[in-house]
């Protein structure tokens, strides 16, 4: 870990500012995942903004009713408010299936869509990365890529978003505030992360100094048909191997309007607006969730040790948007808790 | 025992060193802040093979701070032979030399120690110091090595080839049916909660106070003296509490060396403690490919067993355990064919891991014997209990005790076994597939020389001590127990002291063996001392002893009194006041003992168990949940049913992380295991585990030793992760033998 200075921000303007002022400065929020990167000389910032004294830590209901983050609340908060339990149990269910209690307890809202790949080869620095020192290679493409994307990839890199939230978000429409030394402006969530192209290096479309300072849910939360699917390794404390949000606006047996996205695939939490049209009007049958799901992974592509991933990505569709139909909620663990004789 | 009334032995007992561990108090060896305490980092190879050309430390050493950069190029001159640097568990070959010279033999090789006034500043400088390195080919594959690989001779202490016997071809024609399968498992690392760090302590003159995190006080100082040249007095190791060891602590690590070296060189206390990807730089439980060939007659009976493993092990020493040789003994066979080869890999020498050996030996034999019962038309249980070995034909020998049988009734008959049916995919839950499975296991029930020391003072207490360990075994509150019961006083009035190399010697904390050495040590310790103090009494002209021989008199109620008329008694602590000394103590002989360990053994003298697993599995997704587990186990006497449940429960979660998520991946483009933190190596949380029960059979052994205990450290692992890859089957119809199973192989 490199020496480093830190100031704590106590508006946002002074934040950017800090920001523009040195070389090599981050701002830290929770911290759960910067400190680990900078433990390992990952990230190696000159200079720490604090964030947890600016507020923006309410989320408070928006006069067309959705429903504002600030990108200060931490996962925990907003997974546990009423507000959110009540209008968009998709993004409860997506915080709870991430991380840990302690983690989310620390972790805050914007910078869950900050955290980085957990690829092996990104935290190792005694391997080639091009996200961590571009154009070195990836060691992914040929090595152990079991955590690796399927989706969107390129021959520069195939690692994954790791959060659980984002995907969550991504299904729901969220739109990204952000302030930067040009001002404010909004990023639509699918326009936030990016795919890895020649540009690995980059996450997302921030621009530098830009700083999250709140997510805005629309009104429509799918309260009524939804699901978030995670398989992973272990119950709990392991990132998705697959993750599916799946949310339905049903009319009968009809769909009259579906979001599906997948996490543990791509650079980005994974939506495809094509599939979801494909929904709309359809029966919701396992027959219509199948073709749905062969048409997601279509363009998929597997590295060997994550090839498995294509087909379980697919099951993991018809699974969740089983479930959303059915609102038999359970998830896969909850599913064992009483089931012993 | 039967003159004692103050009976602790096999009653559940709380920790006595529980309240230390939850308040804080136990102190670990990264935790003695000693004054004017210097940091040590170590800087790790980021090649597989080759040799360092080239080491920058100028700008380090020019840092504020930093006080030194150690590496192969300043070390001092230290002991040149080989055998300095064996420990007592070292296997054969040639034992690693941190910093010796400029060759890398392994990914993470520690090839610097960086020394500095804090953590936080050698851990920065350590991230600079610039290291060139000249990279040659390295081989880490064991599968494409299997051509060179060669029958290791008796290197390590305890090592025995295994032993074939009858003729396995003949026994295989015999056979009506047939089984034939390959199975492996990949590395698995300890990893331990706390992680390796040594503190020393510089006292001036070369003296110091070794904090050490180890299974061995003694071990660790016997490799500091002869490495170093110290004397016992100079080199004085100290582990009172060991969070966690799992084997890993057997053998000094190389955070010990570095630390001593430091310390000597700058007279100075040093530190050093490992990273948790450090921990993936040293022993781990080695991959094996496995070949298992099982054929039986018309009645089930087992007419051939062929067993041959295939381990790596690093260039420099032959690492071996005992994989295959349990399969001779377990079940009951004529013709009995066992191989055992290792390979050299560019990789550090493997390291025993709990149950070393039988772990992995047990995934091939008990997911064959499955195999085998299928092919057979035979249930597994049956299969297990018509082949059921009476009479050990390895060793040809008799059982000391074997309630196997007890484990397999009483085992079954919690678990509902007789409600299984045989076909695959035959019994669910709703949506889900039930599967049941079983396995089991053998170990060794063996005891070492230990030398206990039983002191009572003035004020009643008894204090008891032995440089053993304690690695959360429940050493500490078993030995009190023991003690407590032998001196008839209450469990506050007994301290059992341990890790500590001026108290006396006892064997490293390893093979199961603890509870059977210390603890009959403890009992005979404590007989030792009931003499002295009659004698005291005697000498004090108590006309009721007068005569009185060992045999008339017992210990109860804080008193030394005659059986005959228990009216007459003294009070311990009068008979220490009396003397005129602080306290009367006693220490055992260990001369006996250590002539038993030559004599041929008259028995066989083993631990057994047998382990029954339900697995719940979604039919689409192909998730796996173990919802129920019954681990009957026969260990002989248990001593403390609580601490001793403690073990098994640890064992089961154990077996369940080796059958689903547990292994060390290795990227053999770079020859280094890849998922080195605690968030990539999955071990389970608490959310994969479920219901476990574990039954303790009665075994009543007068034979394996005094106290009749066999221990537990390692049987109740055994037979675990076969039972669940078993009940995989069981419910899906998918055969996996390689271990973990992963979602990825059951799609």
């Amino acid at each position: 870990m490199n020496s480093f200075t830190f100031t704590q921000a106590t508006a946002v303007a002074d934040a950017v500012q800090a920001n523009a002022a040195h070389d090599d400065a981050a701002y830290i929020g929770g911290g759960t995942n910067l400190i680990d990167l900078m433990k390992e000389n990952v990230a190696r910032p000159t200079h720490l903004i604090g964030l947890k004294k600016l507020g923006l830590d309410a989320i408070e209901n928006l006069p067309d009713g959705g429903l504002r983050l600030g990108a200060l609340a931490t996962n925990a908060d907003t997974a546990w408010h009423p507000e959110v339990e009540k209008r968009y149990p998709l993004l409860n269910q997506a915080i709870l299936a991430g991380a840990s209690p302690q983690l989310r307890n620390m972790a805050t809202d914007g910078g869950n869509l900050m955290q980085r790949t957990r690829c092996y080869y990104f935290y190792d620095l005694a391997t080639p990365c091009n996200k961590r020192e571009p154009g070195s290679g990836c060691s992914a493409i040929g090595g152990y890529n079991r955590v690796c994307g399927i989706l969107g990839t390129s021959d520069q890199c195939i690692a994954t978003h790791p959060s659980d939230m984002c995907v969550a978000l991504a299904a729901l429409d969220t739109t990204v505030r952000v302030s930067g030394p040009n001002g404010e402006r909004t990023i639509k969530f699918e326009d936030f992360h990016r795919l890895p192209g020649d540009q690995p290096e980059r996450d997302n479309t921030l621009e530098p100094g830009e700083l999250i300072t709140g997510l805005d849910l629309p009104a429509k939360g799918f309260e009524k048909n939804f699901s978030y699917l995670k398989l992973r390794d272990r119950t709990s404390y392991a990132f998705a191997l697959v993750s599916v949000a799946a949310a339905l606006e049903l009319d009968g047996d009809t769909i009259k309007d579906a979001r599906l996205a997948l996490g543990g695939v791509a650079h980005k939490p994974w939506r495809d607006k094509e599939a979801e049209a494909m929904l709309v009007g359809q029966p919701a049958t396992a027959d219509t969730f199948r073709r749905v799901a062969a048409k997601v992974l279509a363009p998929a592509k597997g590295y060997g040790a994550n090839t498995f991933k294509i087909e379980l990505a697919k099951r993991a569709i018809v699974r969740a948007l089983k479930q959303a139909t059915e609102m038999n909620q359970l998830v896969d663990t909850d599913a064992f808790q009483n089931s012993n004789p | 025992m039967s003159h004692h009334t103050t009976d602790y032995i096999g009653k559940p007992t709380n920790r006595v060193d529980g309240p230390a561990k939850v308040a804080g108090t136990a102190k670990y060896a990264a935790e003695f802040n000693v004054p004017n305490l210097l940091y040590g980092y170590v800087v790790s190879s980021p090649i597989a093979k080759g040799k360092i050309t080239k080491i920058d430390a100028a700008p380090v050493l020019a840092l504020p701070g930093v006080h030194q950069v150690f590496s192969h190029e300043n070390v001092p001159s230290l002991a040149w032979l080989d055998r300095s640097y064996k420990d007592d568990v070292a296997p054969g070959g040639s034992p690693f030399r941190p910093l010796h010279d400029a060759e890398i033999k392994f990914s993470l090789q520690p090839v610097a120690l960086v020394v500095a006034d804090t953590f936080e500043l050698a851990r920065y400088a350590a991230s600079i110091l610039h290291i060139e390195y000249e990279e040659v080919a390295h081989e880490t594959e064991l599968a494409k090595h299997l051509d060179e690989a060669y029958e290791p001779g008796r290197g390590k202490t305890g090592y025995k080839p295994p032993k074939s016997r009858g003729n396995f071809g003949k026994g295989w024609k015999e056979g009506v049916a047939h089984m034939e399968a390959q199975y492996s498992h990949h590395a698995q690392h300890h990893n331990p909660m706390e992680m390796f760090a040594s503190t020393v302590e510089w006292l001036g003159d070369k003296n110091l106070n070794i904090y050490d995190k180890t299974q061995g006080a003694f071990n660790s100082q016997q490799y500091v003296m002869k490495i170093f040249g110290l004397s016992k007095d100079q080199a004085r190791v100290i582990s009172k509490y060991t969070g966690g060891g799992f084997g890993s602590g057997l053998r000094p690590q190389y955070q010990l060396f570095l630390a001593v070296l430091a310390s000597l060189e700058l007279q100075r206390s040093v530190r050093v403690s490992l990273t948790r990807e450090q921990m993936f730089s040293f022993g781990h439980r080695p991959e094996t490919l496995q070949h298992v060939a099982l054929a039986t007659a018309a009645d089930g009976s087992l007419t051939g067993i062929n067993h041959v493993a295939v381990a790596e092990t690093s260039q420099f020493e032959d690492f071996t355990e005992n994989v295959v040789g349990w399969s001779g003994t377990l079940y009951d066979c004529q013709n009995v064919e066992l191989g055992y080869r290792l390979s050299k890999l560019d990789v550090f020498s493997p390291l025993d891991m709990r149950a070393p050996g039988a772990a992995s030996g047990s995934i091939a034999l008990e997911i064959a014997m499955d195999e085998m019962a299928y092919a057979a038309g035979l249930d597994p249980l049956e299969f297990r209990i018509r082949n059921y070995s009476d009479f050990d034909q390895a060793q040809n020998l008799p059982y000391s005790s074997k309630a196997l049988r007890k484990c397999y009734a009483e085992g079954a008959a919690k678990f509902g076994w007789e409600k299984r049916t045989a076909e695959p995919g035959s019994m669910k839950d709703g949506n889900l597939l039930v599967g049941w499975g079983m396995g089991g296991g053998i170990w060794d029930a063996s005891k070492m020389p230990a030398t206990v020391k039983a002191s009572l003072d003035a004020d009643g207490h008894l204090t008891v001590s032995s440089g053993t360990n304690d690695i959360g075994t429940g050493t500490y509150t078993i030995m009190t127990q023991i003690a407590a019961q032998s001196m008839g006083l209450p469990l506050e009035a007994v301290t059992f002291v341990l890790g500590d190399t001026t108290l006396p010697q006892s064997p490293l904390q390893g093979g199961s063996w603890t509870a059977a050495s210390v603890g009959n040590s403890v009992v005979e310790a404590c007989s030792k001392l009931g003499e002295a103090l009659l004698k005291q009494a005697q000498q004090m002209d108590h006309p009721a002893f007068k005569d009185a021989k060992i045999e008339d008199v017992e210990f109860a109620n804080g008193q030394l009194r005659l059986r005959a008329d228990d009216t007459q008694a003294v009070v311990l602590r009068d008979l220490v006041q009396a003397s005129g000394e602080p306290k009367i103590e006693a220490e055992n002989s260990t001369v006996l003992a250590k002539l038993e360990m030559l004599k041929p053994p008259k028995y066989s003298m083993h631990a057994h168990n047998a382990v029954f697993v339900e697995v719940k599995v979604d039919p689409e997704l192909m998730t796996v949940h173990v919802t129920r587990v019954v681990n009957a186990v026969a260990a002989g006497r248990i001593l403390n049913p609580k601490t001793a449940r403690s073990q098994v429960l640890g064992s089961v979660v154990w077996g369940i992380s080796s059958a689903l998520m547990e292994e060390s991946v290795m990227d053999h483009r770079f020859g280094r295991y890849m998922n080195h933190n605690y968030a990539e190596y999955h071990v389970p949380v608490n959310a994969d585990i479920h219901d476990i029960d574990v039954v303790f059979v009665s075994e009543e052994d007068d034979k394996v030793n005094p106290l009749g205990v066999k221990g537990l450290g390692e049987v109740g692992l055994l037979g675990v992760a076969a039972a669940v890859a078993n009940a995989i089957y069981h419910a899906t119809g998918k055969r996996v033998r390689d271990l973990p199973v992963t979602i990825d192989k059951l799609l």
